[in-house]
């Protein structure tokens, strides 16, 4: 079957910046994204968990989209912009989508 | 003294300060012991739910007077102004930055719904009444002090806080206080014949709940603190402690000047005492990204809020018996 070079953008963020990414993802023209919750992690700012919590301020998130490749520099831009003074991490990768036209 | 000790022990004693203790203990020894997220926020809703719609039978059934509107209006400027005085004592007992200092701040200035809903139990155990319309008074004060943050930043900072119309939509429209300022209303228009049709719901498991939620919060408190103990310095333990009582004597004012009974002066100087841990870091971490979150939220939850559970509010409890010769 025929297949498609896309990017797979993969962004960790603070629950409470999740709309605030989405709003610059849909900007930067991603068609479609999935939010994932992060269940518990560490790093510089130290340990946390969801159990137990009742607030967003505390919680992480995982916000995923597939893009063509020809808009990623503009997505990049534009969801480091959001995620450049907060807890979080965006990593890109290189996978392989059937629908070309719907990215 | 001695009414104020047995007071105190009462309350030690009490389920609701043993269950917060044993999810402490739980936390300290690494149990797995732990309450899902879902159930906690579900606990959260049906407490803000039930304590809303009480207070707002209370009020159809007292009727709304100028003391209301007056009590709205001590807890939003006691809201704005609290992070102030916080701020300054900050700066004169520990060496946080501008930047921590204020998001901290912003945390005494708003106020923790659990501890008001410990409080309200401790009153009604107590045999005193308060006026229902304390819980408008607590969803008037949680979000001035998150702009008082931001202002000590513009102040003595040059600037450096993210806010947009979005932060004060999400501040303003807060689920907790949509839910608490919703159930109120519900309940004003509602009064006593809507609260007897879902008392069996909202009443009689209304402490069961309470005691759940907090070996939850002891649970969650625990793990900050043993998270977060590299963090707590002296200066900021102590800062834990004092503020409270400071920004209780800021309520017992305001309480005793608006002529509130006993109980209602309880739950003002608890509301002025007690530190968010919901609303304001959520804001604090879209507005001060800067800020270190392991300090306000260890000392808010981890300090503050176990001071004011176990000793807090027995105290408040004495003085405002004391100051109205109850």
């Amino acid at each position: 079957m025929q297949t498609h070079n896309a990017k797979r953008v993969a962004v960790i963020i603070e629950a409470v910046m999740q709309s605030r990414l989405t709003d610059a993802m849909e900007n930067a023209g991603v068609s479609g994204y999935s939010v994932l919750p992060v269940l518990a992690g560490g790093g510089r700012s130290g340990n946390w968990s969801r159990e137990g919590q009742i607030g967003r301020g505390q919680g992480m998130v995982q916000v995923i989209c597939i893009i063509a490749p020809d808009k990623l520099d503009d997505l990049l831009n534009k969801a480091f912009a959001v995620v450049e003074k907060h807890i979080g991490v965006i990593s890109v990768s290189d996978c392989q989508v059937l629908r070309a036209e719907r990215f | 003294m001695e009414g104020m000790l047995a007071l105190a022990a009462d309350n030690l004693l009490s389920p609701i300060i043993l269950f917060f203790a044993l999810g402490v203990l739980a936390a300290f020894a690494r149990s797995d012991l732990s309450i899902p997220e879902a159930i906690a926020k579900g606990m959260s809703i049906y407490l803000l739910f039930a304590i809303g719609f009480k207070g707002g039978a209370a009020v159809a059934d007292n009727g709304i007077d100028a003391t209301l509107i007056l009590s709205l209006v001590a807890g939003l400027v006691l809201s704005f102004a609290i992070p102030m005085v916080a701020f300054a004592l900050l700066r004169v007992m520990t060496g946080l930055s501008v930047v921590d200092a204020a998001a901290v701040a912003g945390h005494y200035g708003s106020i923790s719904i659990v501890t008001f809903v410990a409080a309200t139990s401790v009153v009604q155990g107590a045999g005193l009444d308060s006026e229902g319309y304390m819980v408008a008074v607590a969803a008037v004060m949680e979000a001035p002090a998150i702009l008082s943050a931001l202002w000590l930043i513009a102040r003595f900072d040059k600037g450096t806080a993210q806010m947009d119309a979005g932060l004060m939509r999400e501040i303003l429209l807060n689920g907790s206080i949509v839910l608490l300022v919703g159930s109120f209303l519900i309940g004003v228009i509602t009064g006593s014949e809507g609260l007897d049709l879902i008392a069996p719901f909202i009443v009689t498991p209304f402490q069961g709940v309470l005691c759940l939620f907090l070996l939850d919060m002891g649970l969650v408190a625990g793990r900050g603190l043993r998270e977060a103990r590299g963090v707590l310095k002296p200066g900021l333990f102590l800062f834990g402690v004092v503020m409270p009582v400071v920004g209780s004597v800021f309520g017992l004012l305001a309480g005793v000047l608006l002529g509130l009974s006993p109980g209602g002066i309880v739950l003002f100087m608890t509301l002025s005492a007690s530190a968010s841990y919901i609303a304001v870091p959520a804001a604090m971490r879209v507005a001060l990204p800067e800020a270190n979150p392991s300090i306000y939220l260890t000392l808010s939850l981890g300090v503050t809020f176990p001071f004011n559970l176990t000793l807090g509010i027995p105290l408040y409890l004495a003085v405002a018996s004391f100051v109205t010769g109850g």
